[in-house]
């Protein structure tokens, strides 16, 4: 029995140290001391489950997909669909074709642009933006509206990081064709109210693109309970492989998109002169997708699926309000995003010392944590800095890795004082 | 704390960092050009006043960064004064070596202050910093407006 399993099944309390042997690298040492790990945001670190299943796809199973006939082949094409199954389960989509495999979030949110902006936006066209979002759920929409010339306007902030809700209502008095915004902020960690923004944008008529990249693996998702049209995440922050992601789409919306990208996988017959397209989703889906990735994300899905995303969304608030505590104790350091909507990340500056030498000092300490920008510029404006510090908390972290942070910043103020 | 973090961060450095030196937008500037480093979203102009025969006669700067970016900032425009356009350029190129760890062609003697800046060598993802304003002076010269560490 995995350590996972033991937790799960006998449902004793969640223990954090059970969980880590389920994770080779957080046993490493940095620069001499145990690795703390605070960087989950930008990516977390990989369970024992998803190495293997991957190995195990290579080592046993491996061959290309679809329209094999070989036993290989179709074994192969067996696991990949699976992973489609397990990833519509995970969402509560309603059908496995309304699960596309892309890339990453950053892939799926450039689909959805390119294919079904190009359709369905012409010029003067609105598209509503939030300020908390990252630059890919910002850059793609540039794009088209430069190609377009479309209207994009930024939904507002307070400055406790959560959503203006009257000026988004009021943003939505005039006509607009989408609205693209984050379920999660990866800068701040505060969680928008998408539920309900996603209503309003339907009541006032339009499209709803939902980045779940951070808020995928913090609580439960449910893409019909939400009503959005389009939602994305990555594989890799819920503890999968790089290079997988999903774009998730309402199937009546998937169906009259067109192809994004030609290939072989995705059409039914080529001439010389004209090709003819799969049904949803293998008509997105050109080349030869990433197979090992997403029989890996299916592992990582049954992974927390076993530990419970409740529990993990306990355990991870538990550690940010004691993050919160630890940190505000800290002479001269302010945390940004103080709404009580928020999950995993803590976002904060240290007066004049720069987040750059914050996180060159903490290394030191073994303690990794993003320094930056964190690819959300707009957000960074509206607060009038150039970076912040950013520690992410996980399934796998404790609460004597907050300590840890907490001594490290100690340090570095001792150093700049 | 480790030995190669108080050699990065020296004394002398923390001082430039918390007061910087030639802090300033300067009217009678001839060239300017703003230092981007994409990487952390900093910032920095630099202001040169260079007379006709190509000596510099005044250098400032302004903007936000790191303690790293703006020590070298302000000590590289204590330094530029009296130099002429080459010998900066022969200046950025000794300290390129210098935070980049190579061997410095027995110029080490020019880089006078510039060597508490050494410490950066042992930190690769900061040479960035180290050279931010030494970009924007180059640009500066060259009139170009900006200068990216990409």
């Amino acid at each position: 029995m995995t350590m996972t399993a033991a937790v799960a099944e006998t449902g004793i309390a969640y223990d954090p140290a059970l969980v880590r042997a389920d994770f080779p690298i957080l046993s490493r040492h940095v620069r001499g001391r145990p690795l703390v790990y605070l960087d989950s945001a930008a990516s977390a670190q990989k369970p024992r489950h998803v190495i293997d299943a991957e190995r195990r796809l290579y080592e046993e199973e491996y061959a290309n997909v679809h329209r094999g006939v070989h036993w290989l082949s179709q074994t192969a094409t067996q696991r990949f669909e699976e992973a489609r199954e397990a990833v519509r389960r995970f969402i509560n989509a309603a059908e496995d074709r309304e699960v596309v495999f892309v890339r990453g979030g950053t892939e799926g949110i450039n689909l959805v642009a390119q294919s079904w902006g190009r359709t369905n936006l012409e010029e003067g066209d609105r598209i509503l933006i939030s300020t908390l979002e990252h630059h890919a759920n910002i850059v793609p929409w540039h794009l088209l509206a430069a190609e377009r010339g479309l209207e994009i306007e930024a939904i507002p902030i307070f400055d406790d990081g959560q959503i203006d809700m009257e000026a988004y209502r009021r943003l939505l008095d005039r006509p607009v064709k989408l609205v693209a915004f984050t379920q999660m902020s990866n800068a701040l960690g505060i969680i928008t109210p998408a539920a309900e923004m996603i209503r309003l944008a339907h009541e006032a008529g339009a499209r709803v693109m939902l980045d779940s990249c951070q808020a995928i693996s913090h609580g439960v998702m449910d893409v019909q309970a939400l009503d959005c049209d389009f939602m994305v995440f990555s594989g890799h922050k819920i503890y999968g492989p790089t290079g997988i992601g999903v774009l998730y789409g309402k199937a009546e919306l998937l169906e009259k998109m067109p192809p994004w990208q030609g290939g072989g996988e995705m059409i039914n017959r080529v001439t010389m002169e004209r090709s003819t397209f799969k049904g949803i989703p293998h008509r997105f889906e050109a080349g030869t997708p990433a197979i090992a990735q997403a029989v890996g994300l299916k592992a990582a899905l049954d992974y927390v699926s076993a530990l419970g995303l409740e529990r993990i969304a306990d355990h991870e608030a538990m550690l940010r309000q004691l993050a919160v505590e630890r940190l505000s104790a800290i002479e001269g350091l302010s945390i940004m995003g103080t709404h009580p909507d928020a999950a995993a990340i803590v976002s904060f500056t240290m007066g004049g010392i720069h987040p750059h030498d914050v996180g060159t000092i903490v290394d030191h300490e073994g303690v990794a944590v993003r320094v930056g920008h964190h690819c959300a510029q707009p957000l960074m404006d509206h607060y009038d800095v150039a970076a912040t510090v950013r520690a992410s908390f996980a399934l796998y972290n404790t609460a004597d890795e907050i300590d840890a942070l907490a001594a490290a910043l100690e340090q570095t103020r001792t150093l700049f004082s | 704390m480790m030995d190669d973090l108080r050699e990065l961060y020296q004394e002398v450095i923390l001082d430039h960092g918390r007061n910087p030196r030639n802090c300033r937008h300067p009217d009678d500037h001839s060239h300017a050009a703003e230092g981007d480093n994409p990487m952390c979203g900093d910032r920095l102009s630099v202001y040169l006043k260079i007379d006709d025969d190509g000596t510099i006669q005044d250098a400032a700067f302004e903007g936000r960064g790191c303690a790293i970016s703006i020590a070298s900032a302000s000590i590289m425009t204590e330094m530029l004064p009296g130099l002429k356009e080459a010998d900066a350029r022969h200046l950025f190129d000794c300290f390129h070596e210098l935070v980049t760890g190579q061997d410095i062609n027995g110029d080490a003697g020019n880089l006078d202050k510039l060597v508490v800046m050494s410490g950066v060598r042992n930190f690769p993802v900061r040479i960035k910093c180290a050279t931010l304003a030494w970009h924007a002076m180059t640009a500066a010269m060259d009139g170009r407006s900006t200068a990216t560490t990409e």
